[in-house]
């Protein structure tokens, strides 16, 4: 067939399929990696149009310096004890994650996921986010909860799916949803709380509110159609709502380039629908906290939507499921260019003389006992797999707002089938 | 061979017989899969063979009707079986109908494997069964296979065939049988019937059940995971059921169901899907116009309950000993 080709003098094309720079075994060399000098990204007006400062979703926003000092037009100039305060939480989640993991391991529950490396990306937002802005988190926004002051146990209660779970066992650990904390339930279904998050700014614009939305997803997850309608919604209808991709550099086992990353960056994603887009040093807590209050300020006087891409890396598997070792090289974690956002925090408020080892190591010591004590109080209430712990007729319960017949019939025959079965699994009083 | 290590050669054997093959997905090139069913292939096929894709499965599964149509044969892997609601569209409006409204001139001739089902404490995100939408939807086959042997057999008739086709894979039996009693010991293919799985080519023809058992008192349809759970609940009951591992629902294998309900006069539906216009359902009705005259007691339905699949509880909504048994007991009261 070639033969008879009227272009047979053409080289026959070839496929392009991306490939990550390094694999299990090979040594780490990140040079390449483009990191523009901190301080040296021009900070709009917020009432600027987007197409002024396209340029912003090609550069990076960097407050923090070599020298731990922020530097720049995006130094948000926060008070010591905010910058404390986001330390503190940073390092709770990090304990938070340690812990769970382990309880994981030790099989108390089934699933955890952590957020390692990537503390700076929740907490930051959180911090410059007002504690009523709906946030529609993916499964590594933790830090959100933990920064809006959830209690430890309630998160715990849900990871063991424990009789003080108030979500009922009814969805896989870290899926939380907390609306005391505007924090809208977790899907396991990648990115479909993009559009949501949209709607629910839209319905805010239009009844007149002040609050705003803001949602996260991975840079694997930018791929999903879903995501693409949310942005083009959101410009359409100028929506106050702050999207976050969460370039970790990885997706499972996929690396950035299967979502796109070999030919621009995420935070061009927002180019093209016309949309504010920055592109923002994750590792970075002043930066993250400068781009969000930015983003912030723009929806809420009406200038509509902004795209974050946080630059960050997941040092840590996907998920207690995942071996990252099966795929990248186990050198990548600690030659990421950006450091540990958790350690360039501390630095600068030590460099600032508002803190210092002792302390710091003082904190770690006094967090983990907190953590450990919450976890012993959530265990009271039962670890998953240790019998079932919630009344046995709540599983059917908020299918719909009133139980049909149907189901109900089906609820009567599982009681009947307990009664047959002897277990002793509790009922609703 | 357990399951995941058959449908790994059948994909192998295929590759090497039709350059035409391609299988795709989240995380099945490098990685080979997270339940490793596509490891080692883009090692040995190449990786413009088996590559990975974008999440998003409306883009997996588009992208793949735009290759059946060029002449491919494209085997795309949905991560878990509850994804596959994004690609809906592209599966029924566009892979479905190609040929209809083309009158033959393109065709999608895709296999889209994708785990499915509980028992695995999944939550409600990794847990489903949604076969019963597909069967609905006109143009599409979909295999469900219960053993190893047929897992390879199958997936290779799905691949030859030209119809785009839905295989379901009943992850909770992946490495092994399971009989439903979750408290006890797992077991291993190694010692099973099913798990004698030969190297090289050979095929489950689509559309012929199996008869899993044979019985005079009653008979069972099932497929996937609840095959096994029936075959030991029948055992611990000691009950002459016959039991019909349907391996597809579409096509379906109505005479072998027929034939054997004519013979026991009654008959039983088990499946861990939903209840509400499950797939036993159809099988309900089919039976009834069928079989009226011959059926000496109401057909029974053991399924799932109408609730998604709760993590914690997932045991209470499984579809375990206990209802079957219940179910048994009432249909061979009279
Ligand atoms: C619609 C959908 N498809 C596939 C999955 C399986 N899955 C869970 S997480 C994940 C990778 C996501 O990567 P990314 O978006 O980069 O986020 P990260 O985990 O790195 O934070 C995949 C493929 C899913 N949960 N939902």
């Amino acid at each position: 067939m070639a033969s008879e080709s009227p272009r047979a003098n053409l080289k026959p094309l070839s496929l392009h399929v991306p490939e990550p720079k390094f694999r299990p075994g090979d040594a780490v060399d990140f040079t390449a990696v483009d990191i523009p000098a901190a301080g040296a990204a021009r900070r709009p007006d917020t009432a600027d149009e987007a197409k002024e400062f396209i340029d912003l979703a090609y550069s990076m926003v960097r407050v923090l310096d070599e020298n731990n000092r922020a530097v720049g037009p995006w130094d948000p100039k926060l008070t010591p004890d905010t910058l404390r305060k986001m330390l503190r939480n940073m390092a709770l989640v990090r304990a938070f994650d340690e812990r769970m993991f382990r309880a994981q391991r030790q099989g108390k529950t089934s699933f955890y996921m952590k957020s390692l490396g990537e503390e700076a990306v929740s907490i930051g937002a959180a911090a410059a986010l007002a504690a009523d802005d709906m946030v529609f988190p993916s499964y590594r926004q933790q830090g959100v909860l933990i920064s809006r002051g959830c209690p430890l146990e309630d998160m715990m209660n849900q990871i063991y799916s424990n009789s003080g779970d108030k979500l009922q066992g009814k969805q896989l650990p870290i899926m939380y949803s907390e609306r005391r904390y505007s924090f809208f339930s977790i899907s396991g279904n990648l990115t479909t709380q993009y559009p949501q998050a949209v709607g629910w700014a839209m319905a805010s614009a239009s009844k007149g509110d002040t609050r705003i939305a803001a949602t996260w997803c991975g840079e694997g997850s930018t791929a999903e159609g879903d995501f693409h309608s949310a942005l083009t919604f959101a410009t359409v209808y100028r929506a106050p709502v702050i999207f976050n991709v969460v370039n970790n550099q990885w997706a499972i086992s996929s690396f950035s380039g299967f979502a796109g990353a070999e030919a621009t960056t995420f935070a061009a994603r927002a180019v093209g629908y016309g949309i504010a887009g920055l592109r923002v040093d994750g590792n970075d807590a002043l930066a993250v906290y400068a781009a969000t209050e930015w983003a912030a300020e723009r929806a809420r006087t009406n200038q509509g939507p902004t795209l974050i891409e946080h630059f960050t890396y997941r040092a840590e598997g996907h998920s207690t499921s995942d071996d990252p070792s099966q795929y990248r090289s186990a050198g990548e974690p600690t030659a990421w260019p950006l450091g540990d956002p958790v350690m360039r925090l501390k630095n600068h408020l030590i460099a600032l003389g508002e803190w210092d080892e002792e302390r710091h190591a003082a904190q770690d010591l006094e967090l983990a006992e907190m953590v450990k004590a919450a976890q012993k109080e959530a265990e009271k209430n039962g670890i998953l797999g240790h019998g079932l712990h919630q009344p046995l007729d709540t599983l059917f319960d908020g299918v719909f707002e009133e139980m049909p017949w149907h189901l109900r019939e089906q609820q009567a025959q599982m009681m009947a089938e307990e009664e047959a079965s002897g277990r002793p699994w509790a009922r609703k009083k | 061979m357990n399951m995941i290590q058959a449908i790994n050669s059948a994909l192998d054997v295929m590759m090497a017989r039709d350059p035409d093959v391609i299988v795709m997905g989240e995380d099945v090139g490098y990685f080979g899969g997270v339940f490793r069913a596509t490891a080692g292939l883009q090692a040995k096929h190449g990786k413009t063979r088996v590559f990975d894709t974008p999440i998003t499965e409306c883009g997996i599964v588009g992208v793949a009707v735009g290759m059946g149509a060029y002449g491919l044969r494209p085997v795309p892997e949905i991560q878990f079986a509850d994804y596959i609601y994004p690609a809906l569209d592209q599966l029924v409006s566009e892979a479905a109908r190609l040929r209809y409204r083309s009158a033959g001139e393109f065709i999608a001739p895709m296999t889209i494997r994708s785990p499915y089902g509980g028992g695995i404490f999944g939550g409600q995100t990794h847990s489903q069964s949604p076969e019963g939408i597909f069967t609905h939807v006109s143009g599409v086959k979909t295999v469900i296979p219960a053993t190893p042997y047929d897992a390879k057999g199958l997936l290779i008739a799905a691949i030859e065939d030209n119809d785009p086709t839905i295989f379901f894979e009943p992850k909770r039996i992946y490495n092994g049988p399971f009989n439903g009693h979750w408290d006890r010991p797992a077991e291993n293919w190694s010692k099973h019937p099913g798990g004698e799985v030969p190297e090289g080519y050979y095929k489950v023809p689509l559309g012929k059940a199996n008869i899993a058992r044979s019985g005079e008192a009653l008979t069972i349809i099932c497929y996937g995971t609840m095959v096994h759970v029936c075959q030991k609940v029948v055992e611990e009951a000691g009950v002459d059921a016959e039991i019909i591992d349907l391996r597809t629902l579409v096509p379906l294998d109505i005479d072998t169901i027929e034939e054997s309900v004519k013979k026991t006069g009654r008959c039983m539906i088990v499946h861990e899907a939903t209840r509400t216009s499950g797939f036993g359902a159809e099988l309900s009705a089919l039976v009834q116009e069928r079989c009226f005259y011959h059926l000496e007691a109401p057909i029974e339905r053991v399924t799932g309950f109408d609730t998604p699949y709760p993590h914690s509880l997932e045991w209470a909504y499984f579809p375990g000993p206990v209802r079957i048994g219940q179910a048994l007991k009432k249909i061979m009261k009279d």
